[in-house]
């Protein structure tokens, strides 16, 4: 448990914890000097394309690449044959998600392909659009298989089975049955029922996936420069399915387009690319573009719900019932799974409320459709949407305000730590408080007479609200008690260096969310420098401590608790070193912004780098018996509890135009609770960035398929994403409820928005369409969904 | 139609001279044959922004753009903005607001931004908005870059009067 003390770093007055101090980096990327990986040329590197597969569903009967080889330029056409001897395949399951199945995945197509755009054919060549000339020349006889591509039927008796080895279509199957659902049911005041449609989207990342596979066979090293979360996973990854030694294999993460959980997953294509420069022994670089990215990067979401909720007459929620289905692709997504964003739908739903009583049953299936895995915000904005869209139906049915019901249905603040029907465990949250700041901020009441009055003038507003729990800083609960090597422990290395600066080598990533601006900031704090004075290293195996990365909102939350502890062991360091130097004791003498001073008065009595001085250079006049240790290690991992939760409460204020069914979100509000705030603006620029890929999902995003199997929609014309014209201007404000897992007390921030948003946006607009007697609840809602709801068309 | 083509041009206020394919893109050029990499390839289609550039003063997309059809043009990356200093303070504004988390997008966002504030010395909110449509920004939900540009004009209005 926590190490508060009285004196921690975090509350001295020049504690950098709490201040919006801007991104260092920030500047590089702003000129235009970022490295990203395509920015990367090497000597002797070779380009990478594939011939992809057209059919969703297929056997391969022949492959002719004589006409490819033959095009100047081109060094290899491969097929999954030529690759047997270099890599294993793999397979997504994990050991605690019981009866988890999958098939095996190769780097190519082995015999069959199962979805469109799945890689058949490699090409090497001088360049990427010799490559692409190259592909465009190969002859592949395929068979058409029947597809299967409709989540709902696919474990019917008469849908052909995908991988017939599996037996049958379904990937993972959970159920819950707590309390006693029915009599809770047949007792209550209300019941609601809803069906949903979570539509299938993507992440959109505007770098797309690119990786760097340089081996050189002379010392059996592999590097590999990717745009990747997590490194460490990577590292073990590429040497356990290529064949090599881990202790050889460097993973070089620079600048990160954005990733959102898009870049935590294996693929084949990448793989392919690692065989490849084993088999060649040159750097081979494989750059995705967008059209392969639609098809290939995995998706998110696609689940059908139908669920019920009974309330008591006075609005408290009593039970809940619930049954979703979840449309996986071919494939469990290695290494993680695709089994776990329907476990979380299955945790999560109606979270911050007390009802005990809930039966769920949840199904992931396979289907010839692209893969589907975890993406920012994982199960959760399923879980919220389902949730706050009944609650908001049943306080219309029973005629009550949507905020008091909630208020009425909340676990009471009293009754923490709390364990929900499904198992999970609350530490504290404050969804109450979030609330209320909630409301007053936003002015409900003012906008609740704004929008009678305009609804007396045809105008149609509508308020809606999300109070949503979000899981942060996992314990090995998550991948390590299923066996895979993901870390959910991090560390951080920090060091004094003979200036008197501070060099901090942490395990965390970062993708443009700020991580190294909030780990400088609390290994300032904790050493007792300015954060300008600390060079944050992270994305380097060979040089950072084993960690997870980047995932489940951890960042902060692990890895800031390990630099915080890092960096208090080097304070101790440093005062012993200084106490001995000052002939004083350590605890008569503090750090201040670089300065060693008197702990009482705060006299100035060396300066840091000095003291580096001596150290370093002149060994030779340190008293007898002292041997200064200016670097120091500490590992985090969260134990007391599985999940840190974050809790947040957020509104959104819609306009239907009811001729056209366009929606316009005009404000949106959160008030959210992530523990202890590092870096206030960074945590609004999280909250509003995860808000509008939430918002991108109710509205506008979603990868369609034909019967075929064939994505009809896999480009930026046709895909829409939220673009700034639509996007409202969006308040955050904070409750503050530290964990006590950690002495730091943050709390993961980075998904709560996207977690939050879908939600909010279907109450809101299901409120502005009040007066029409219709609600909708199949994402995204678009003008024609609404004007079909509105019986117009 | 392949055979390479001679183009001659000014990037960045530096005279080139390259053979090239009719076929490469002037984003292709700029980041493979001169090295600029601060021009970025998001989409290929000329939706998302990232490759945004500055031909003869006007933005232009570098994805829909051939190399060939520059000859005699004025090309201007982030990197030449970036020395000569015209996109200084609008730098400065998306770094103090953290207008930037990834910074794929951030130079064509700059390039677009920098083009309004030439036609538009104070925008609204909406209008800015409306300048960054063809300007995708997966990570920011667009508030902090249009507060941003607005710091900006604001500050460039004050400094003139």
């Amino acid at each position: 448990m926590s190490d508060r003390s009285a004196v921690s770093v975090l509350d001295t007055p020049n504690s950098y914890i709490g201040r919006s101090v801007s991104r260092p980096n920030a500047k590089r990327l702003a000129q235009g000097r970022a490295t990203y990986v395509d920015d990367i040329m090497l000597p002797r590197m070779v380009h990478l394309a594939f011939c992809r597969s057209p059919y969703a569903h297929a056997e391969i009967l022949s492959i002719d690449g004589t006409a490819a080889l033959a095009l100047p330029g081109v060094l290899r056409v491969v097929t999954m044959a030529d690759l047997q001897d270099y890599c294993t395949p793999w397979v997504g399951v994990l050991d605690h998600l019981k009866g988890i199945k999958s098939a095996p995945q190769w780097p190519l197509a082995n015999g069959k392909v199962f979805f469109q755009g799945e890689p058949v054919v490699a090409i090497v060549a001088s360049n990427r659009a010799i490559a692409e000339d190259a592909a465009d020349l190969i002859e592949v006889d395929y068979k058409e298989l029947p597809p299967v591509t409709d989540a709902e039927t696919a474990l019917d008796p008469d849908t052909p089975v995908i991988h017939p080895e599996l037996g049958d279509n379904l990937c993972f199957e959970r159920s819950i049955d707590s309390g006693d659902v029915d009599a809770a049911f047949a007792s209550a005041a209300v019941v609601v029922e809803e069906s949903f449609h979570f539509n299938r989207h993507t992440a959109v990342t505007l770098e797309p996936r690119s990786i760097i596979c340089d081996y050189n066979p002379a010392d059996e090293n592999l590097t590999l420069h990717m745009s990747v979360q997590c490194p460490h996973m990577s590292k073990h990854l590429y040497a356990k399915h290529l064949g090599l030694d881990e202790n050889k294999v460097r993973v070089i993460c620079k600048d990160i387009g954005g990733s959102f959980g898009l870049k935590i997953h294996t693929y084949s294509d990448e793989m392919a690319a690692g065989a490849l420069t084993v088999m060649l022994g040159r750097p081979v670089k494989f750059i995705a573009d967008r059209l392969e990215s639609f098809v290939t990067d995995i998706h998110a979401r696609d689940h059908r719900v139908t669920a019920k909720m009974a309330f008591a007459q006075d609005g408290e929620v009593t039970a809940v019932e619930m049954d979703d289905i979840t449309g996986i692709g071919p494939y469990s997504v290695y290494p993680r799974s695709s089994g776990i964003e329907m476990n979380q739908v299955v945790n999560l739903t109606a979270g911050p409320y007390k009802h005990l009583n809930y039966r769920v049953r949840a199904r992931a299936v396979f289907q010839n459709k692209g893969v589907m895995c975890q993406y920012r915000g994982v199960g959760h904005p399923i879980a919220v949407a389902v949730g706050e869209a009944l609650v908001d139906k049943g306080a219309a049915a029973l005629g009550m305000d949507p905020a008091e019901v909630r208020r009425r249905s909340f676990i009471p603040d009293d009754a923490y730590p709390y364990t929900s029907p499904s198992g999970a465990i609350y530490e504290r949250q404050s969804h109450r408080q979030s609330l209320d700041k909630l409301v007053t901020i936003m002015d409900y009441e003012g906008l609740r007479r704004e929008q009678r009055a305009l609804r007396e003038r045809g105008v149609y507003r509508g308020i809606g609200f999300a109070s949503l729990i979000e899981v942060t800083n996992p314990s090995p609960a998550f991948y390590g008690v299923g066996g895979a090597r993901i870390a959910s422990q991090d560390g951080c290395t920090i060091r004094l260096d003979p200036t008197g600066g501070i060099t901090c080598a942490t395990g965390v990533t970062e993708q443009g969310q700020g991580t190294e601006t909030i780990i400088a900031q609390i290994a300032a704090s904790a050493v007792g420098v300015a954060p300008g004075q600390v060079r944050v290293i992270t994305g380097d195996t060979d040089v950072v401590p084993y960690g997870g990365g980047t995932w489940a909102s951890r960042g902060a939350g692990i890895g800031g608790e390990a630099a915080l502890q890092a960096g208090k062991e080097l304070r101790r360091n440093i005062l012993e070193v200084a106490g001995a130097i000052l002939q004083t004791a350590p605890e008569n003498l503090d750090v201040r912004d670089g300065m060693i001073v008197d702990a009482k008065g705060f006299n100035e009595r060396m300066p840091l780098a000095e003291l580096g001085r001596l150290v370093y250079f002149r060994g030779d006049t340190l008293p007898d018996g002292l041997q200064p240790e200016l670097v120091a290690t500490k590992h985090y991992v969260s134990r007391s509890y599985p999940f840190a939760f974050t809790n947040a409460a957020h509104a959104c204020l819609a306009e239907v135009d009811v001729e056209t069914g366009l929606v316009s979100l005009l404000k949106y509000w959160v008030v959210e609770d992530c523990g202890t705030v590092i870096n206030p603006l960074l945590v609004a620029e999280q909250t509003r960035g995860g808000v509008v890929q939430g918002i991108g999902a109710a509205l506008y995003e979603e990868c369609l398929y034909s019967p075929e199997g064939q994505m009809i929609n896999g480009s930026m014309a046709d895909y829409l994403v939220p673009m700034a014209a639509e996007m409202p201007e969006i308040y955050v404000d904070h409750v503050t409820t530290p964990t006590e897992t950690s002495e730091l007390g943050a709390k993961g921030v980075g998904e709560a928005g996207t977690a939050g948003a879908p939600g909010a946006v279907m109450n809101a607009i299901n409120d502005a369409l009040e007066p029409f007697d219709t609600r909708l609840s199949h994402m995204p809602f678009t003008p024609d969904k609404i004007l079909r709801a509105l019986g117009k068309t | 139609m392949t055979a390479p083509i001679i183009v001659t041009l000014t990037v960045n206020g530096e005279p080139v001279n390259r053979a090239v394919e009719p076929r490469l893109t002037l984003a292709d050029f700029l980041r493979d044959e001169l090295g600029l990499k601060g021009t970025h390839v998001g989409c290929e289609h000329g939706v998302c922004g990232a490759c945004t550039v500055h031909l003869n003063g006007a933005t232009v997309r570098g994805c829909l753009t051939f190399a060939v059809q520059c000859e005699g043009a004025e090309v201007e990356t982030v990197e030449g903005g970036t020395d000569s200093g015209r996109l200084k303070d609008l730098q400065d504004e998306f770094v103090a607001r953290n207008a930037l988390q990834c910074g794929y997008c951030t130079p064509g966002m700059l390039l677009s931004a920098a083009e309004l504030l030439e036609q538009n010395p104070a925008p609204s909110r909406d209008e800015i908005r409306e300048h960054l449509s063809g300007n995708y920004c997966r990570c920011t939900g667009y508030q902090a870059i249009v507060d941003a540009i607005e710091t900006t004009a604001r500050k460039r209005v004050e400094l003139e009067r």
